[in-house]
């Protein structure tokens, strides 16, 4: 256990927003099935420790984490290890236990969390976060930063009410030196399955200004798709299964953004 | 033995001599201070009804639930409403209520709420910053310290309906409004989901956390329920609940379920122009959702307030 548990991964990043529910976790697990479908090996580390989404996104959520010499071993969704998770999902005893702890007890674990897990070697750790910008964040950022991440994908919906607590967001991330890889549109119109008339239920093109006016790039919009809605309950592989649905062209589009920067970075 | 970091005895407790947690632990104890209780007591006596606005998810409507639910109350103008926006990290009743840009007033008697209607007044922390970048980067402490404030030196005065929204979670801001109401009261909690599984299983600790610290639940909300397309009025589950919805869920739980909203482009609209949906549009079905809503929650805070009679 120790400093090392990150030293055999190759690139680590961040997803964050300052608004809750726009779709942090869904884009995480995307990505990592996006990133995993190019034959990259991929951990999630999910650090809402009130409400920790990730394991039922890949139908995992009654695993047990064990120990190991090296420490907690993470949780795999498939056989061949390509996608590793670590989650408080993991830890509760009954599922709908609440977490209900004050800031100082977070970031207890979210320490151990970084620090003494047995992660292996990955090409991309993800970290899942909560929205906001207080405990979790904080302690998420100092811990990670021995080990340089690549930096901070930001998700937005498109109204004004969300692109408000980005913009707090992107001053967070200012603050604590970490970069912004850029913003992800989602829940970005609606296309009636039965009659293909599109609304913008959430609005449109707030992320895109946001982005334009904070001068990072703008890694896409997503639109709302039931399926991938449907995948993500069910616990199924969305990348893999439906490559003809809304959402698809825009979710690959983005894990090849972060890998083109990735690689950029690397050489 | 250690009372638990949750407790009201938190830091406080002859366990807790020695424990390198004390000191923080302490900070976090809330109104377990006497003193501090009979003032915020004091400086609430004139708030009828409470209602906390809570989910354990993010994103599902709480700000624009709130907001709605106040505008709803306040349009009884023999009705003084209060709006406490308690979400310091990401404040979003300001613009929702069409005050962004405003700026808290002191006077002899406290901090003034910013005033939408006559009898709708709101407190945020949207409020005391000058910019809409300025980030509140604070760790649990000082929110806690904040939101005591907004109970403490805001002059509240007579308040018939007291909303407070919270951001999504089951953490220090909401052990801390729960701690500090006690010394006045909470009618109970109004609890927003929306119909996928990914939020219900956020619901229900938070259901857990309202029997953990005796907070009553008036009931849960299911918003973004179903959505009808504009052209072909066909309904479409864009959050489809996979495993029986908010419906199912009260049912297990034993909970009231209060009504189901549907999704409506112009909800969004009516929020970031800081309109009262309401008002909007008052054929929407949603719109006669959320009334349906609003009257069961004023029945049950007036059936509270006769009970509460009938034992004096």
């Amino acid at each position: 256990a120790g400093s090392s548990s990150l030293a055999a991964v190759r690139h680590v990043l961040l997803v964050l927003s300052g608004k809750g529910g726009v779709g942090k976790s869904t884009l995480s697990t995307e990505l990592a099935l996006a990133l995993r479908h190019v034959g990259k090996k991929v951990g999630i580390l999910d650090v809402d420790l009130c409400g920790p989404s990730i394991p039922r996104m890949f139908k995992v959520q009654d695993s047990d984490v064990h120990q190991c010499d090296s420490g907690w071993v993470p949780v795999f969704v498939d056989q061949e290890k390509s996608i590793s998770l670590m989650s408080i999902g993991f830890l509760l005893e009954k599922p709908d236990d609440a977490v209900v702890w004050r800031g100082p007890k977070k970031n207890a674990l979210i320490k151990q969390f970084v620090t003494d897990v047995a992660w292996g070697e990955l090409d991309f750790l993800i970290v899942d976060t909560p929205p906001g910008t207080s405990d979790e964040h904080i302690s998420t950022v100092e811990a990670l930063r021995p080990y340089k991440p690549l930096g901070a994908i930001l998700v937005t919906t498109p109204q004004a009410v969300s692109v408000g607590d980005v913009r707090r967001e992107l001053t967070f991330c200012k603050k604590t030196g970490l970069r912004v890889l850029g913003i992800v549109e989602n829940m970005s119109g609606f296309v009636c399955p039965h009659c293909s008339e599109c609304t913008n239920i959430f609005s449109k093109g707030g992320g895109e200004e946001l982005a334009k006016h904070a001068g990072v790039p703008f890694l896409g919009s997503v639109p709302l798709d039931p399926q991938l809605s449907r995948s993500l309950e069910e616990g199924r592989d969305f990348i893999q299964e439906f490559p003809k649905s809304s959402a698809f062209p825009a979710l690959t589009r983005i894990a090849q953004q972060i890998l083109d920067g990735a690689s950029q970075r690397s050489s | 033995d250690c009372p638990g970091t949750s407790s009201a005895q938190a830091g406080r407790a002859a366990a807790c001599q020695g424990c390198p947690n004390q000191r923080l632990c302490a900070a976090g104890g809330a109104a377990a201070d006497p003193a501090e209780a009979a003032e915020l007591r004091e400086r609430l006596r004139g708030v009828k009804h409470t209602v906390l606005v809570l989910s354990g998810k993010g994103g599902v409507g709480k700000s624009t639930f709130s907001a709605l639910l106040a505008h709803g109350l306040a349009a009884d103008e023999s009705k003084q409403v209060a709006l406490l926006d308690i979400d310091i990290c990401g404040p979003s009743i300001p613009k929702m209520m069409g005050l962004e840009g405003e700026q808290v007033h002191q006077s002899g008697s406290g901090w003034s709420p910013v005033y939408v209607e006559e009898n709708l007044g709101v407190m945020s922390v949207g409020f005391l910053l000058s910019s809409p970048d300025d980030a509140v980067i604070w760790r649990g402490p000082k929110k806690n310290g904040l939101i005591k404030q907004f109970l403490r030196d805001v002059d509240w005065g007579e308040v018939d309906y007291l909303i407070v929204d919270t951001p999504p979670g089951t953490s220090d801001e909401h052990l801390s409004i729960v701690q500090y109401l006690s010394a006045s009261h909470i009618d109970g909690a109004v609890i927003i989901t929306t119909p996928q599984e990914v939020s219900l299983q956020d619901v229900r600790k938070e259901i857990n956390f309202c029997h953990k610290v005796k907070l009553p639940i008036i009931g849960v909300v299911e918003n973004m329920s179903g959505f009808i397309c504009p052209k072909c009025k066909k309904e479409s589950q864009i959050f489809p609940p996979t495993t029986g919805g908010a419906e199912k869920m009260c049912q297990n739980l034993n909970v009231t379920l209060l009504g189901k909203v549907p999704l409506d482009p112009q909800i969004g609209k009516s929020c970031d122009r800081g309109q009262c949906f309401l008002s909007e549009a008052p054929e929407s079905p949603a719109t006669s959702s959320y009334r349906n809503i609003i009257q069961r929650i004023q029945e049950y805070c007036d059936l509270h307030h006769f009970q509460e009679e009938k034992i004096i």
